[in-house]
């Protein structure tokens, strides 16, 4: 273990204190913040820490939140890092959900190639939007950050024009929804007594694939680099415009892609009423992964993890499940915060240095 | 030391990218002295005057008012402390007065409202105590750049300073203005102030300036009296070339011409001609050399060569293929390796590893790539034996880049530059601001490369540098040629200074000897 430590770089190994001291400072507000409102602080307690383990459907929840949230966090953290900052992973996995519906209740297809193709064309559909923010900002200029916000709302209501249209609305639902998705289309859900869907592995295939991109390819290389000092690539002969684009492509391609599995896996027909917010997810959990892809997943799971938790302890508590926001938020304001623990980098960096003289 | 108003002492400053600033700087300034700072480009002098500005905090040392410790942690304070700074980019708001924007941060009041007269009246007054020729009712966006920077100093004095820090003064003004400034600082004086001025032009240090200190890779080297030293001295001090390096080299065998530049020319946005119509080449087996004062047109020419921007007019041959309109890409495959000016910006991604920079160019390098598909083990011995060839001072290649000294980022640049195997290099100021060590590492591989058939253009600030390893030399002035040497070693530093600094100029003959 000491030998790995040693290979990692200065930051690597600075962000990992950085981040142990968030969580161990964010726990422990929690703890000081339910003594405070709650009357049995220790149940609560309890079940925002412990409920997710209570029972096996509900550790099947957390899998099941976290298959979602890696999905969006490996789409941010690849268009993070070509350091653009694309909020269209939102709008992407609305819009997405609702393409794959209506494929899958477009198209009459065997099963395995039916959700193949939905969660296909669900990516190509992702990748456009999390394209369109590149592109203006070649073309124009445009911050990506709020023309993607933006268009977020114009695929959000776009999907959900063209979903509930009469051609896919069920008149028998009390409130805007498609038909009942054929079986042959969903993902099956596999384990019994938990929804755990065959999207897990649909998730560790693009896994896979995207750091095998990123790590093991030319493009990938070039990807990380654009984004770490877009004028160096430049210098080096990287077409930097082309990797901000196929970057942001692949991201919304995963994106859109998650879309498609979640009402494909977890639903039995489209029935979002408004941006599921799990794009917005996405970003903190590729904050907490420092935007590399091969930590989402445990990101994700931390994030699913204290989400399930707390809802268990708002359902048998009387601690509401917003605490778990105020958690987030500090973890995430003290991982992201340059000046959080700035003194200690400081002197480690000092140490560092004089010792590679 | 005698009536020393100001020091700094045992400074250090280490970015929180790792950039070690500063290290053992020193400055002891005396009181009503014009106290000069020079240094290269990145030789610290910026961050030593943000310290004492308080705009950064030093890592280490102190900083002694009269003999009294003081800690400055935001400008506020080093103005309480009666410090004036005047920055490169001025600070003043444009659509108001002059008037207004001296008094702005200490404007007089009546009751919640501005009193007006009283800012004209006491703007007045502080123009009239300095006699500077501003006049306080116009708006600032209406003044030459000359009068602005008036504006800035009368800013300092109004907020009651004693020391003034002036960053580069003279970069931005006209001869004439600089005259003007001069005699307005000499009155300063007079009066009791003292001033830090930092520039790196010498002629006018020895002009204004009583004392000096020099600074080297973020390090004091000295402080003397201008009168003590000669601009030669200081230079070689700012530069450390003391250290005489033996550089043995054979004749030239000049061959083909590789890299051919006709009538290259830039234009910015303002209309003016940065590069004006410059045609040159380079043969096989030589180097040539540029020298000239900074900002005359090198920048530019590098530029427009390697494609970092295309030029407005003319035309560039690399190998006798016409480059003019191909990508960096492609002019980088078709054989031209550059070893930027800017290392950190252009020449390293700081936040990558040794092996992730020396990598970058090597993309489509079948040693190293299996199509799109990375050959991480090769690429890992590669790498490392680059770090030993060019003996980069690293743990292993993992290291990020921005935890090393400047000399060994360079060596990694170089490293990555001079293993591509092209036939030009264009090496701009290559050994700028690192330790003689590494230096010389960086002048064996150009002569190597020299004698290995490659053609070289070599642009320097550092006269003994280019004069050395050069064949042959032009001297750049106001975007053009205006001398050509084709033997570098019958030239004498003098001859070259006349002509950097534009008094002389060669007939048009004369300078067109260098497309031969």
């Amino acid at each position: 273990m000491k030998l790995k430590l040693k290979k990692l770089s200065f930051d690597a190994k600075f962000d990992i204190i950085r981040f142990l001291v968030a969580i161990a400072i964010a726990v422990l507000l929690s703890f000081v913040i339910i003594l405070l409102v709650s009357e049995d602080p220790l149940l609560a307690l309890r079940k925002l820490y412990l409920g997710p383990l209570e029972s096996f459907r509900r550790f099947g929840n957390v899998i099941e939140l976290a298959i979602t949230l890696s999905f969006a966090g490996i789409s941010v953290a690849v268009m993070f890092s070509a350091n653009q900052f694309n909020m269209g992973t939102e709008g992407s996995f609305y819009a997405s959900a609702g393409l794959a519906a209506m494929v899958a209740l477009s198209w009459d297809m065997p099963p395995v190639i039916s959700p193949i193709v939905s969660i296909l064309m669900g990516g190509m559909l992702g990748a456009i939007i999390c394209y369109i923010p590149a592109l203006l900002k070649e073309k124009f200029g445009a911050s990506e950050l709020v023309s993607s916000l933006m268009l977020n709302y114009v695929f959000y209501y776009l999907a959900k024009y063209f979903s509930y249209r009469e051609a896919f609305k069920d008149p028998t639902c009390g409130y805007p929804a498609t038909y009942l998705l054929p079986d042959n289309a969903k993902l099956a859900q596999f384990i019994p007594g938990t929804r755990i869907h065959t999207g897990i592995f649909v998730l560790i295939l693009v896994l896979i694939a995207i750091c095998f991109f990123m790590y093991k390819t030319r493009w990938g290389y070039a990807l990380i680099q654009t984004g770490r000092n877009a004028q160096f690539a430049k210098f080096a002969g990287i077409n930097t415009a082309v990797v901000v684009a196929y970057s942001q492509l692949i991201g919304g391609f995963v994106g859109g892609m998650g879309g498609a599995v979640e009402v494909l896996g977890m639903y039995d027909r489209f029935q979002w009423q408004s941006l599921p917010g799990y794009g917005f997810d996405g970003i903190v959990v590729s904050i907490l992964a420092k935007n590399k892809p091969q930590y989402v997943p445990l990101a994700a799971f931390f994030l699913a993890y204290l989400r399930i938790g707390a809802d268990k302890m708002a359902t048998s508590t009387d601690v509401t499940s917003e605490m778990i926001s105020i958690i987030q938020g500090v973890i995430i304001m003290l991982v992201a915060a340059q000046a959080f623990l700035a003194g200690k980098r400081q002197k480690m960096l000092v140490k560092e240095i004089r010792k590679n003289g | 030391m005698e009536n020393e108003i100001l020091a700094m002492r045992n400074i250090v400053k280490i970015y929180p990218n790792g950039v070690v600033a500063n290290k053992d700087a020193n400055l002891s300034v005396k009181e009503g002295e014009i106290h000069a700072l020079v240094g290269e480009n990145g030789a610290g002098k910026s961050t030593l005057m943000k310290i004492l500005f308080g705009i950064e905090q030093p890592t280490e040392g102190g900083i002694f008012l009269h003999g009294k410790e003081i800690h400055l942690k935001s400008p506020l304070d080093a103005i309480d402390h009666g410090l004036g700074m005047v920055h490169q980019h001025f600070m003043l708001v444009e659509s108001m007065t002059v008037a207004e924007n001296i008094v702005l941060g200490a404007e007089p009041t009546k009751g919640l409202s501005l009193d007006k007269k009283k800012i004209i009246k006491d703007a007045e007054a502080i123009i009239k105590q300095y006699n500077f020729s501003v006049n306080p009712m116009e708006r600032v966006r209406d003044l030459p750049i000359g009068t602005r920077q008036k504006v800035e100093i009368l800013k300092a004095l109004f907020k009651g300073a004693k020391i003034l820090i002036l960053d580069e003064p003279t970069a931005v003004l006209t001869p004439q203005e600089t005259e003007e400034l001069f005699v307005e600082l000499n009155g300063l004086k007079k009066q009791g102030h003292t001033i830090i001025f930092i520039s790196h032009k010498l002629n006018e240090v020895k002009e204004l300036c009583d004392r000096i200190t020099i600074l080297r890779n973020g390090t004091t080297v000295g402080t003397y009296n201008v009168s003590d030293v000669s601009q030669n001295e200081i230079s070689n001090l700012m530069v450390g070339k003391n250290i005489e390096w033996e550089i043995t080299k054979q004749p030239a065998k000049s061959g083909e011409v590789l890299l051919e530049g006709s009538a290259l020319t830039v234009v910015d946005e303002a209309k003016r001609t940065l590069l004006d119509n410059v045609s040159f080449c380079v043969h096989a087996g030589t180097i040539l050399g540029v020298v000239g004062v900074e900002g005359n047109g090198q920048s530019e020419l590098v530029d427009s060569i390697t494609g970092m921007r295309k030029p407005d007019a003319g035309s560039i041959y690399l190998c006798g293929k016409d480059i003019t309109k191909t990508s960096i890409k492609g002019i980088r495959s078709a054989g031209m390796a550059h070893i930027p000016q800017d290392r950190m910006e252009r020449g390293a991604a700081v936040e990558s590893s040794i092996q992730d920079n020396l990598f970058a160019t090597f993309t489509d390098d079948p040693r190293l790539t299996n199509g799109p598909v990375l050959k991480t083990k090769e690429i890992e011995k590669w790498s490392a034996d680059l770090v030993k060839k060019f003996t980069i001072k690293a743990a292993s290649p993992a290291i990020q880049v921005k935890m090393l000294s400047g000399g060994n980022i360079q060596k990694v640049i170089v490293a990555r530059e001079l293993s591509s195997n092209s036939s030009v290099i264009i090496a701009d100021q290559p050994t700028r601001g690192i330790d003689v060590g590494a230096a010389k590492l960086v002048h064996e591989q150009l002569i190597k490369m020299r004698t290995e058939g490659k053609a070289i253009l070599l642009i320097s600030a550092d006269l003994a540098e280019v004069m050395d390893i050069s064949d042959s030399l032009v001297v750049m002035y106001g975007g053009r040629f205006v001398a050509y040497f084709p033997d570098a070693r019958k030239v004498t530093e003098n001859e070259l200074g006349q002509f950097m600094l534009g008094l002389k100029k060669q007939s048009a003959e004369e300078i067109a000897r260098c497309m031969e």
